[in-house]
């Protein structure tokens, strides 16, 4: 048996080229650890036959020395990216048994790089929620427990089964997507590596969308290295984008273990939130002095919008998602409730095929735009974002990254009671202000709280700025030390 | 240009039972922009296909799917505003229009609302026997068309196809500068006719490219604005009309009688030649418009602008006012040979080098008289630019009188021969040699010595004796050789 | 403002979602929670700020005018609840 849980992506890459392993050994390695860890829940759908075939194409190229980039990796998608002739659900009821005849932008580029599918990932229904559990198909678990305490944890959401996946060593690494921290607070969570790359960075073509100005994909992964190495491949201009930006992809991985001598690192002051873990504040300041001692420069800085880029968010993305789950009507595809009325047969099926929480937000989003509240809410909420995004390009000029905590707290119990939607929400505040300006971000595993669960240091770039990301993050990751993996607790002995 | 009226001024009044009345209306047309492809995706717009043919994933609203703008559709709606004497905007914006409809895959239709892609433009309506008008255009913008509902194949089920869903439309709006069904008409056709010879809309209303919302209102002279019915999709100028008229009547007798118009959105039936509300349920309309966050602001530049400008084709009036100009043509002859782009070319092929009193006299005359008759096109016209032309020249060089021509021209049509052709095979070309002239002269004069001691006391009777010349000449005799002659002969001087 | 039981009906009818009775209220109550949340916003003075609409300053990309995409009826169809001679069917609409 090959080690999975210790090794990262470039390691198994080497490995492969090395000949040390065949794809097809590691693919059947991960398939099995797959069927073992049933009690995560990280997956939706998981396609073996798939994976064999591609593992054994793979193993054919190698042995013909005709390798592609990513050659025989077996990976595993978040069910909100399309793929041809496998299910697609949105962690919904409604496309419970939708099965798209084409396959998305990014994982096209990853399997044309010669990656392996091993399935689809769980995730919020349609991407609304912090904690992946509003999917359809049930929560995912988070492979971290507290010491001394059985209960159950969220990984964090929406791509809670992208992160559990790679912390729980069930993937070389995850796509995810992040329309307001779903990809960095799941990794922050789950002591995985999450980036965000920069709006119209990744095609957004064939992922289902949420919230369209907001949506952009990124990986998960164990390491930094791989972080560059995955978003390498799924990233690039697409003429079928409108928003996609028409810049080639630098080499990301010759930034790791970069000098950052010199490096200005901003400190937004109004990160410091009411609520935010004494943990979680103190790792920040160890992050503050591994960079220090690497030679950058720490420079208090002033992001004074900041507390209203959630409020401003909660109406934004609710508005646009009212309006992209419009085609969810039981017309083309999709679960239809027959009735003879028509009206009838729109709002029954949609009434049973969402869950509470997209009702929700479709019910608020229908709210902010319409007659006599657009200009209240929404154009309120639009200018608020050119605010925001104002006070980073202001910080820009004086700083080359910005670095906060990813999140206010570490991994919640499955289950909990938040007193109204709001609460929970507040788990995106220091997340969202990101998305409200399209900028880049990745969070780093930066260590573990008093009871033993990962925290995550957020780094922002500048737009495009993905490479001072990846060599300020692999050095707070050599800073940190060898992050370890969570006890295996859920295999079935 | 003939003078102009202003549309403030009351032009046309209509009587009701008790008091006379203003009808107010404006239009909002749609007229599918000639393309290729759709506005958004790739496939066809082609008339007539099988069902759900030219039907991509980005028309069926797939999820994932994103519009991509075609290039060719912008040139056409910059063409069309300039040919409108219209403000081209440089910066518009696509919105979303949220609505449910089964013809309507996204739950939404991408148009423009706040800022169009054309704003204010005038276009100048000429009557017969009557004053021009300047109907002011509010604004034109782009946006898809829906698919087709069939509602007529079962009891239970509409049927949908989606074949049309996503062409391009331009919407152009009028301001409520029309007072009557007959100045709409007018409108309507020279609208169509500048959309011809701009090449931008095919004009085609039996299709449904080009299609009417009117907007009917009435008031007492000099009142503030009534409130007012929207009819939808009138897909013919004469019912254009019909339903002005109706709608009109309608109107005036409610109020007559103390009652009150209700703002609604009413339907034209061609059977009965009567509008009615629509019966569906008037839930208040909210479209929820905002920008599409899948597409960005389009800019123009002024150079694009200035291309589009460079190749715009001369357009009806400047056309009417050359004929008028060098051809000397009257004000309504030129009218009539300029609205249709092939007319005015048809005319000036036979007019080269002809004599144009002439050629005018048989376009308008003749030709459209038999075209009219025959239901046919002038494109698909028997008689071409070189067999008039030719028919013409007989006719000045004496060949043929204008009576023979007439016959000639008959067999044109019937066969599409050439004239001369005609001429030779059935010996109808006209003696015009005095001598065999005199032979039938003087035969007339010996035959007939009564009519001649009568024509010393009624000198019209020379009429009778040309008769007869040409009864005996089966008409082939020149007319005016056979006048000369017979004034000699008879001395009348 | 408040989302009073009213406008909680008009804006399920206005999104097709079907809500019983029992519901309306607790949705009226969340929503408001999330509305006077919200409404934080008018601390700040927007006045002359442009509003966002998106993340990229570009203009729209224009595609060329060429026939790349349709006759994929099988594709089209493969999904859906209800068709019948390569037409959707959806209960009967009456004008
Ligand atoms: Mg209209
Ligand atoms: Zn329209």
């Amino acid at each position: 048996m090959i080690d999975i849980k210790n090794l990262n992506l470039k390691q198994i890459r080497d490995g492969l080229q090395n000949k040390s392993f065949k794809a097809i050994e590691l693919t059947e390695t991960y398939l099995n650890e797959i069927d073992k860890a049933k009690a995560l829940n990280a997956f939706i759908t998981v396609t073996p036959d798939k994976a064999i075939s591609m593992a054994k194409e793979s193993d054919n190229r190698i042995s013909k020395n005709e390798s592609r980039n990513l050659e025989g990796i077996p990976l595993s998608i978040k069910d909100l990216y399309c793929t041809k002739n496998v299910r697609t659900t949105a962690g919904s009821k409604i496309l419970k048994n939708f099965i798209p005849t084409y396959e998305s932008t990014i994982t096209n580029n990853l399997w044309s790089d010669g990656c392996v599918m091993l399935g689809k990932l769980n995730n919020d229904e349609f991407a609304m929620g912090s904690s992946n559990e509003t999917s359809y198909f049930g929560p995912s678990i988070n492979p971290w427990k507290r010491k001394n305490d059985d209960m159950p944890l969220v990984p964090g959401g929406s791509s809670g089964g992208s992160a559990v996946a790679v912390s729980g060593s069930l993937s070389a690494a995850t796509t995810a997507t992040d329309t307001g921290g779903s990809i960095r607070q799941p990794a922050s969570f789950t002591g995985t590596v999450g980036m965000k790359a920069t709006y119209g960075r990744c095609s957004r073509w064939g992922v289902v969308a949420f919230a369209s100005s907001l949506d952009q994909a990124g990986p998960i992964t164990k390491t930094v290295v791989d972080s560059a190495i995955m978003l390498k491949s799924m990233a690039g201009y697409d003429v079928k984008d409108s928003t996609s930006i028409d810049l080639s992809v630098p080499d990301y991985e010759t930034n790791i273990n970069k000098n950052i001598k010199g490096k200005r690192i901003g400190i937004p002051g109004e990160y410091k939130i009411k609520g935010l873990d004494a943990d979680i504040e103190k790792n920040w300041e160890d992050g503050i002095s591994w960079l220090k001692s690497e030679g950058a420069e720490i420079i208090d800085i002033s992001l004074p919008h900041t507390k209203y880029a959630l409020p401003a968010y909660y109406i934004i993305a609710p508005a646009e998602a009212s309006s992209n789950l419009a085609r969810y009507d039981g017309v083309r595809y999709g679960e239809r409730v027959h009735r003879k009325d028509l009206d009838e047969m729109y709002s029954d099926s949609r009434s049973d095929g969402f869950g509470e929480e997209v009702r929700r937000r479709i019910l608020m989003g229908t709210y902010v735009l319409s007659a006599g509240y657009y200009d209240a809410y929404y154009l309120k909420a639009q200018k608020t974002r050119k605010l925001i995004s104002n006070d980073f390009d202001n910080a820009f000029n004086t700083v080359d990254a910005i670095m906060t905590p990813t999140t206010p707290t570490t991994a919640f119990n499955i289950g909990k009671k938040f007193d109204d939607p709001v609460t929970m929400y507040l788990n995106d505040m220091l997340t969202v202000p990101v998305n409200m300006a399209g900028l880049p971000a990745i969070s780093i595993p930066s260590g573990l709280d008093k009871d033993g669960l990962p925290m995550g240091l957020q780094l922002i770039g500048k737009r495009f700025g993905e490479d001072d990301l990846f060599s300020i993050g692999s050095v707070i990751e050599d800073c940190r030390g060898t992050f370890p993996n969570p006890a295996q607790w859920w295999i079935e002995k | 240009m003939s003078e102009i009226i202003t549309t403030n001024e009351v032009r046309h009044l209509v009587q009701g039972g008790i008091d006379s009345w203003e009808i107010i209306i404006g239009l909002e047309i749609h007229a599918q922009v000639v393309s290729n492809s759709k506005l958004f995706s790739g496939s066809s717009t082609s008339f007539g296909s099988n069902p759900m043919s030219q039907v991509s994933l980005v028309d069926a609203a797939m999820p994932g799917m994103l519009p991509v703008i075609n290039e060719e559709c912008v040139r056409q709606a910059v063409k069309t505003g300039l040919g409108l004497q219209a403000k081209i905007n440089n910066t518009s914006v696509f919105d979303r229009k949220n609505y449910f409809y089964p013809d309507l895959p996204q739950g939404y239709q991408i148009s423009q609302f706040k800022y169009p892609i054309v704003g204010e433009g005038e276009v100048a309506v000429d009557f017969k026997d009557k004053e021009s008008i300047v109907v002011n255009i509010e604004r034109l913008h782009l946006e898809q068309d829906a698919g087709k509902s069939i509602h007529d194949l079962s009891q239970d089920y509409s049927y949908i196809d989606l074949n049309r869903s996503g062409v391009a439309l331009m919407e152009i709006v009028t301001k409520p500068d029309l007072r009557s069904a007959e100045e709409a008409k007018a409108f309507v056709t020279k609208l169509r006719t500048i959309l011809r010879y701009l090449g931008t809309c095919d004009g085609n209303m039996e299709q449904g490219s080009l299609r009417a919302d009117v907007n009917v209102s009435v008031r007492k002279p000099g009142d503030a604005l009534g409130i007012r019915c929207e009819i939808k999709n009138v897909n013919s100028i004469r019912f254009i009309g019909q339903a002005i008229d109706y709608e009109a009547g309608r109107q005036i007798d409610i109020l007559e009688e103390g009652g009150i118009i209700n703002q609604e959105t009413r339907l034209f039936d061609s059977a009965t030649g009567k509008t009615r509300a629509m019966r569906s349920k008037e839930e208040a309309h909210d479209y929820r418009y905002f920008p599409d966050p899948d597409l960005l602001p389009l800019y123009l530049s002024d150079d694009f602008i200035k291309q589009v400008a460079i190749e715009l084709p001369e357009l009806p009036d400047q056309k009417k006012a050359r004929f008028i100009n060098d051809y000397g043509l009257t004000s309504y002859d030129a009218s009539i040979l300029v609205a249709d782009r092939v007319s005015s070319e048809f005319f000036e092929g036979v007019a080269k080098g002809r004599d144009i009193k002439l050629v005018v006299n048989w376009i308008t005359g003749e030709l459209f008289a038999s075209l009219n008759r025959l239901s046919l096109d002038i494109a698909n016209s028997p008689i071409t630019i070189e067999s008039l032309g030719q028919l013409i020249d007989l006719i000045s060089d004496k060949t043929l009188s204008g009576r023979l021509a007439k016959d000639v021209f008959e067999i044109m049509l019937d066969t599409k021969e050439m004239p001369k052709k005609i001429v030779e095979e059935k010996g109808l070309s006209q003696i015009t040699d005095m001598a065999s002239i005199e032979v039938v002269v003087d035969k007339v004069i010996l035959e007939n010595p009564d009519k001649v001691a009568e024509l010393l006391e009624k000198p019209k009777l020379i009429g009778w004796f040309v008769g007869q010349i040409m009864k005996e000449t089966a008409g082939k005799a020149n007319p005016a050789n056979v006048n000369k002659i017979l004034r000699d002969k008879l001395k009348l001087g | 403002m408040s989302i009073d039981e009213k406008i909680v009906k008009k804006i399920a009818t206005l999104s097709r979602i079907t809500i019983s009775e029992n519901e309306i209220t607790k949705l009226s109550s969340e929503l408001n929670s999330i509305i006077k949340w919200v409404e934080q916003l008018n601390e700040i003075d927007t006045t002359d700020v442009v509003p966002m609409t998106s993340n990229v300053n570009n203009t729209l990309h224009l595609r060329k005018d060429v026939i790349s995409d349709g006759n994929i009826v099988d594709d089209i169809l493969s999904n859906a609840p209800m068709t019948e001679d390569g037409f959707f069917l959806v209960p009967k609409v009456i004008e």
